[in-house]
């Protein structure tokens, strides 16, 4: 990331003040809207019903329905909060990780930092995917493996961020009254460091969960993840292929679009966020 | 530049070189570890899995085996029985294709190579370029539609993406074939160029489209910030139009860091081209790596895994060293 002060243009002149809460209003609107959905559509959209199969959107299934006559609608919604209560747990795990590890590494002895920052590299050059691929086989896909993959793909980026910051503050005058009292290290990191990365962390967190969320229903798709009964986004693309080569076009479109807005709406605030915290930073 | 300044920066560049190798040359031990860690702990023996294509093996033959892959020794002891094998070229049996993992990779690299650098060199210029436009309007309506459209870009999943190319233009539109790198049954010496490019055109298409998001918004800002620096200014002053600007001023300082992230950019390439591959049934290194971790065939999911990461370490290799080559600042930090 550029260290670069980017002067005030006329986008930045023009940004709304309301951008931020609005952001965030929308985003939690969404996923309220995705939570309650999910809990309360009952289970009758996903027996399989041969009455009507590969209906195409009407009101009474606005989604359509699927090659088993499921309906897409309710299979959508619990897919979405299944990735999002996903996205969670690990952009979660991710962001204790770098947060633990990127202080660890600015306060640690010169060869802790350095090993980190192998590890870093080492993380940074094997292609995810792959990766991921290579943990859901070992652990045997499910929820521990996407979970356990994704979350060691991406804590990399935050934790650089952090260990930068925290670098900064190393030799700040309140971080050397502490160590002349005789404060431990791990004392300093928790009481001093650590509510100082705090914001850092969160927008980190925000701005992890698309890229987990994505990464989630890529490996779904592949078929790494969850069992074939399961409502997932991955699952619903990956087993309606044959049928989206066969013209029923619902059932490509809205399991990806309502992913693509999610996915979206995260991302824009995770933006909005970050720039909130370092002005420096202009927004798209 | 004195002579003396001239000795000093070449043996700059010299450790530089040099430790960049050597990191790259642990980076590529690391993973080679931290992947036979993983298999070893997975459902499948690695080595075991040597030997698994060969049915008609006898009791006799699986204890040598054994003892020359050192199976009965311990972990430590097995990575370097594996690793040494790795070394000399001999990546062991696909279980699933029954034939050697060099001679299944080495099939499939070219397909992926060509799928992955029309993509890379689609994506560079493609984003390059919306991202110079996007930054000489910004604010602007142009910059808004590139901006939009780069935000939606990095927010789609690439398998997505490519389900609708194929929908609408495989299915809907009937334009292009629906997969594979050539009209099926037909063998592969026979296959005309047109009908590769055909196949071939959807594929690179998702995966060039999927590629544009990250240059486009780094470029407009690296040219955000040439526009605004004070030779800019002047050259303004001077009566230069932004045709000139940019090629004078534009360009030259932010073509590198362009050419730098696409380098860096391996990885990302490597997991589109898993998905890509896998929507359109494209035979490349990815959609036989699905297909290898799917089945258990542990040697040739090792041997890509391998080769795709020792791919990425090089293309950031090239990126720093891009990098140290045109800013000497680089270089001469430790």
């Amino acid at each position: 990331m550029s260290a670069v002060t980017i002067p005030v243009t006329a986008t930045d002149a023009r940004r709304r003040p309301g951008a931020l809460a609005l952001s965030l209003a929308g985003t939690g609107a969404l996923v309220a809207a995705i939570a309650a959905g999910s809990v309360l559509l009952d289970g009758a959209g996903l027996t399989s019903n041969i009455a009507s199969r590969l209906l195409p959107p009407s009101l009474e299934h606005p989604f359509g329905t699927d090659h088993l006559g499921r309906d897409m609608f309710t299979r959508v919604v619990k897919g979405l909060a299944l990735s999002m209560g996903i996205g969670l747990l690990t952009a979660l795990l991710s962001t204790v990780v770098s947060g633990i590890l990127g202080i660890a590494a600015a306060l640690a002895a010169r060869w802790f930092d350095n090993a980190i920052s192998w590890l870093i590299d080492l993380f940074i050059g094997i292609p995810h995917l792959i990766f991921m691929i290579l943990i859901a086989f070992t652990v045997g896909g499910g929820i521990p493996g996407i979970v356990l993959g994704i979350a060691t793909t991406h804590w990399m980026a935050l934790a650089l961020l952090v260990r930068a910051d925290t670098k900064q503050l190393r030799d700040a005058g309140f971080v050397k009254v502490s160590r002349g009292l005789g404060k431990s290290p791990l004392f300093i990191a928790r009481k001093h460091l650590l509510p100082l990365a705090f914001p850092q962390l969160m927008v980190g967190f925000v701005l992890m969960f698309p890229h987990v969320v994505l990464h989630e229903a890529a490996l779904t798709f592949l078929g790494f993840g969850f069992s074939p009964q399961t409502p997932a986004i991955g699952i619903l693309l990956s087993e309606g292929m044959p049928h989206i080569l066969s013209g029923n076009w619902w059932l490509a479109a809205f399991p990806g679009l309502t992913l693509l807005l999610t996915v979206l709406s995260f991302a824009r605030l995770g933006d909005r966020l970050r720039s909130r915290l370092d002005p420096r930073i202009p927004i798209g | 530049m004195s002579p003396r300044g001239a000795r000093a920066d070449t043996a700059g560049v010299a450790r530089f070189l040099a430790v960049r190798l050597l990191r790259f040359a642990t980076l590529l031990a690391g993973v080679s570890v931290l992947a036979f860690a993983l298999v070893l702990n997975s459902p499948v023996d690695p080595i075991q899995a040597y030997i698994g294509a060969d049915v008609n093996i006898s009791d006799e033959q699986l204890a040598r085996l054994r003892e020359y892959w050192g199976l009965d020794g311990s972990p430590v002891e097995r990575y370097f029985a594996w690793a040494s094998a790795m070394a000399e070229g001999n990546l062991g049996v696909s279980t699933l294709y029954k034939a050697p993992v060099a001679a299944v990779i080495g099939e499939r690299f070219w397909a992926s190579f060509a799928l992955m650098g029309a993509a890379w060199m689609f994506s560079g210029v493609i984003g390059y370029a919306l991202g110079v436009v996007a930054a000489f309007h910004r604010g602007r309506l142009a910059d808004r539609i590139i901006t939009g459209y780069s935000y939606a870009l990095s927010s789609t999943p690439a398998f997505w993406l490519g389900i609708v190319f194929l929908a609408v233009f495989a299915v809907w539109l009937g334009w292009f074939p629906v997969g594979l790198a050539g009209p099926h049954g037909v063998p592969a010496e026979e296959v005309t160029l047109t009908q590769r490019l055909r196949h071939f055109a959807l594929p690179v298409a998702t995966l060039s489209l999927i590629g544009v998001a990250n240059i486009a918004m780094h470029t407009r800002e690296r040219m955000t910030d040439v526009l605004h620096s004070d030779y800019v200014l002047f050259a303004r002053a001077r009566g230069e139009l932004n045709r000139s600007v940019f090629w004078n001023h534009g360009l030259r300082n932010s073509i590198v860091p362009a050419i730098t992230l696409q380098f860096a950019y391996f990885a990302e390439l490597f997991g589109g081209s898993v998905l890509a591959e896998t929507v359109f049934s494209y035979p490349g290194l990815g959609s036989t790596l699905t297909a290898a971790a799917l089945g258990g065939d542990v040697p040739l999911l090792l041997g890509i895994v391998l080769i795709s990461s020792a791919f990425v370490f090089a293309g950031n290799t090239v990126a720093d060293l891009i990098n140290a080559a045109i800013d000497p600042r680089v270089r001469t930090s430790p």
